[in-house]
């Protein structure tokens, strides 16, 4: 039954799901006799978007508590403490139902139709990436086969929104942080896609979760970082370029707060700004899993190790190891994302420019040139 | 948007020079300046000044600083009410360094009435007030980091602070503006165990100044903001007429403290208690923006040599001159400097024997030291722009009045 239905949704159009994936088995294990074929499909997608969308969300908010938390220790205080009782947990929910209660403000001379449709954009490009984002062996949305190549278009797609929004809000700050995140994002794209093809040198496939799998060996520890000379200069480079690509401090200079008032987000308030909000930490979530996966071992780690050992490599206990390990070690790269953002001042446009295209673009093609000959030699 | 072609420039103009030493050729598309309002309300001004800046792209081509938005009559109160209750009045221009105005306005009074002032009570003036010195220079520290981008120093620069307004506080009762320099010396004698715990703060700040330093001054981002950028020659700094860090950070070694010595400062920079920072250059250009942070964040350490200098010279004895309740003021004119945070206070009073000044004047640093801001701005960029603002370290309290 279940190859008849794959049959007919690749041969329908509204098949968005490619592959088969965990909603899927479920969804066909108890799906009663005829039920069309065509709906199974359409039901799969819905739930894993819906299942993105909560989940990214909710880690978005866990990461501006996060952040909080991180800048309070740095700047020796506490952060929020208060709101839900322990360490101000809840203090994330608050800040999302006073942003749904706010005025939701369009300026008089704005482009209303641009206006409202950027943050959309913005917040729509980055859950689309994380649809191609494996979680552990069996635990993804979509398993695409150029999976990288999507993440990295779907996530570019977010400066058109923040460009969109610059321009529409009719104001000149505004106006100065599109013309930055435009100049800073095509320079760094290409530093940022160049470092990634270091690990796909030795990876040989552009599928995470193949890439992920390939790092299981020699105990769960065979990360790329570790199989080539090239690939820990590679990850810095990579590391470097997703902060600018996120907006990140140093290399936060569309919103520059003290230079540009708040930037593209000057006229944006409540909800949607939040939408902006989200989009910065979802993206940083982004870079830090892609980071994970391709060079410090994806979701394999001696834990996944013990855990395939044990249960076997589908069991459901290992997708669970397999999926925490992939968790915490993004989670890892954006707390040195924030400690980052809480301890270097801001770098000028000509100097961010400059590290993109002088140093960082070279830089990354002798890493890809000394990995391809160490490849081909050892 | 008022970015719309209004002039097209000429077809083969002179290639222009960028901050990084590039030429840049402009060709013929039309474009016009983007004339951008930096203030009343922005995060860099520091207050509610406005910078009008007309900007090609990043590049500022013109900026004018407009005054103002803050101003409250202040010399023409001091007309209008007594010797006394113009002292409160002084702590409103810099309200960060509220001890300074208030030992220059007292100072002024002091030579028109010609009293001696009790030297206990000069000791304690000058704790005060390279107290307080530090206290501002902390402010400027933090608030240039904010500027850049760097969030965390401030708020280290604002926990040091915090114990020096405690030491404020437990001394006249208030944080910010004190009105504890008195015409005749000083409102109160200090709180038992209040000079132990100056002393204190010495030793834990000392460290803390040098960990600011490491901080902040010496990192790579840091360093690429501010070398190299918003250069006042010292020929400029002395034809603008600035004073206080700015002159200094240009390399020209004057101090009133030390050029024009007042109260006991004559005395301890004989005894060696301090030095005056120079900007030399250091990171990059004489009298670039590191220059100006850089004698600032020293001079934190020179004040603690003469708070240092004065626990151990301070002696038991009277902390205020009998100058009488109704303070009478013999007709005439005085002008008294002072080194402020920020440059030289002045107050030039004239008296006519009545109960208030016939003129307060004040020449406020903060004021004279902006008017280079539109000398020094043209060609750099908008992010630099923002640096030199912090760089000249303006209390619109002041430039206002």
């Amino acid at each position: 039954m279940l190859s008849n239905i794959t049959t007919t949704a690749a041969t329908t159009a509204a098949a968005a799901a490619p592959s088969e994936n965990v909603v899927f088995h479920l969804l066909a294990e108890y799906v009663p006799e005829g039920v069309p074929g065509w709906i199974l499909p359409i039901v799969t997608a819905s739930i894993s978007v819906g299942i993105v969308i909560a989940l990214i969300s909710v880690m978005a908010m866990g990461f501006t508590w996060l952040e909080r938390k991180v800048s309070g220790h740095i700047q020796c205080r506490y952060g929020p403490m208060y709101a839900g009782g322990w360490h101000g947990w809840a203090q994330p929910i608050a800040d999302g139902v006073k942003l749904l209660m706010k005025e939701d403000l369009i300026p008089i001379g704005a482009d209303k139709a641009l206006f409202m449709m950027a943050p959309a954009i913005v917040l729509g490009a980055i859950f689309g990436a994380f649809v191609a984002m494996p979680l552990a062996p069996d635990f993804y949305f979509a398993d695409v086969n150029l999976g990288i190549f999507f993440i990295l278009g779907m996530s570019s797609l977010t400066t058109i929104g923040v460009v969109m929004a610059g321009w529409s809000s009719n104001s000149k700050w505004s106006l100065y942080g599109a013309m930055r995140e435009a100049a800073q994002v095509v320079a760094y794209e290409i530093p940022l896609g160049i470092s990634l093809l270091v690990p796909l040198i030795v990876a040989g496939t552009f599928n995470l979760r193949e890439a992920s799998e390939l790092q299981g060996d020699f105990y769960g520890m065979g990360w790329f970082v570790f199989k080539n000379p090239f690939m820990l200069p590679a990850s810095i480079l990579f590391f470097i370029a997703a902060l600018a690509e996120t907006k990140r401090a140093p290399f936060d200079l569309p919103e520059a707060e003290s230079e540009l008032v708040a930037g593209f987000l000057t006229e944006y308030s409540g909800i949607r700004w939040s939408f902006f909000f989200m989009e910065e930490y979802a993206a940083m979530y982004l870079m830090c899993l892609v980071a994970s996966v391709f060079f410090f071992g994806g979701f394999e780690s001696p834990f996944t190790y013990m855990a395939r050992e044990q249960f076997g490599p589908n069991a459901f206990i290992t997708n669970v190891v397999a999926a925490s390990t992939l968790i915490v070690k993004s989670i890892a790269g954006i707390v040195l994302m924030m400690w980052v953002r809480w301890t270097l001042p801001r770098v000028r446009i000509d100097q961010v420019m400059t590290i993109g295209y002088k140093y960082l673009t070279p830089l990354a093609l002798i890493c890809v040139l000394g990995a391809a000959c160490w490849e081909a030699i050892f | 948007m008022s970015n719309s072609s209004t002039k097209s420039s000429t077809f083969f103009p002179e290639p222009r020079i960028l901050p990084g030493g590039e030429k840049e050729f402009m060709m013929d598309v039309a474009t016009s300046d983007l004339e951008i309002s930096m203030g009343p309300q922005h995060p860099a001004t520091h207050g509610v000044m406005k910078i009008l800046i007309r900007a090609d792209g990043e590049m500022v081509t013109a900026a004018q600083p407009h005054l103002g938005f803050l101003h409250r009559c202040a010399e023409k109160i001091g007309e209008n009410v007594e010797w006394l209750q113009y002292l409160p009045y002084t702590d409103r221009y810099d309200y960060l360094a509220s001890m300074n105005n208030n030992l220059g306005y007292s100072m002024a009074v002091e030579k028109l009435l010609g009293c001696e002032i009790p030297r206990r009570a000069q000791m304690l003036r000058t704790i005060c007030v390279e107290l307080n010195r530090i206290a501002s220079a902390l402010v400027a520290f933090g608030t240039y980091g904010l500027d850049l981008g760097a969030f965390t120093p401030f708020l280290y620069a604002f926990r040091e602070r915090e114990w020096l307004l405690q030491i404020f506080e437990k001394i006249c009762g208030a944080r910010l503006t004190y009105s504890y320099l008195r015409i005749g010396g000083v409102f109160n004698d200090a709180p038992p165990g209040w000079l132990t715990e100056v002393g204190h703060f010495c030793d834990v700040f000392e460290v803390k100044a040098q960990e600011y330093y490491d901080l902040l001054m010496v990192n790579k981002v840091f360093v690429m903001r501010t070398a190299n950028v918003g250069v006042i020659t010292p020929a400029q700094a002395l034809d603008f007429g600035l004073t206080g860090p700015m002159l200094r950070g240009s390399g020209i070694d004057f101090d009133l403290r030390k050029d024009m010595p007042y109260m006991l400062y004559g005395e301890a920079w004989d005894a060696g208690a301090f030095e005056i920072p120079v900007g030399r250059g250091e990171m990059g250009t004489l009298g670039d923006c590191w220059d100006r942070i850089y004698v600032r964040v020293k001079e934190m350490t020179e004040s603690l040599g003469i708070v240092r200098w004065c626990l151990a010279n301070i002696e038991e004895g009277p902390v205020l001159a009998d100058v009488g309740k109704t303070i009478k003021v013999p007709p005439g004119e005085a002008y008294v400097g002072i080194e402020n945070p920020r440059g030289e206070l002045g107050h030039y009073l004239v008296s006519d024997g009545g109960k208030g000044s016939s003129r307060c004047r004040v020449r406020g640093p903060s004021f004279c030291n902006l008017a280079i801001l539109e000398d020094i701005m043209p060609g750099t960029l908008l992010a630099d722009a923002v640096a030199i603002i912090g760089s000249t370290d303006v209390v619109i309290g002041e430039t206002d009045r």
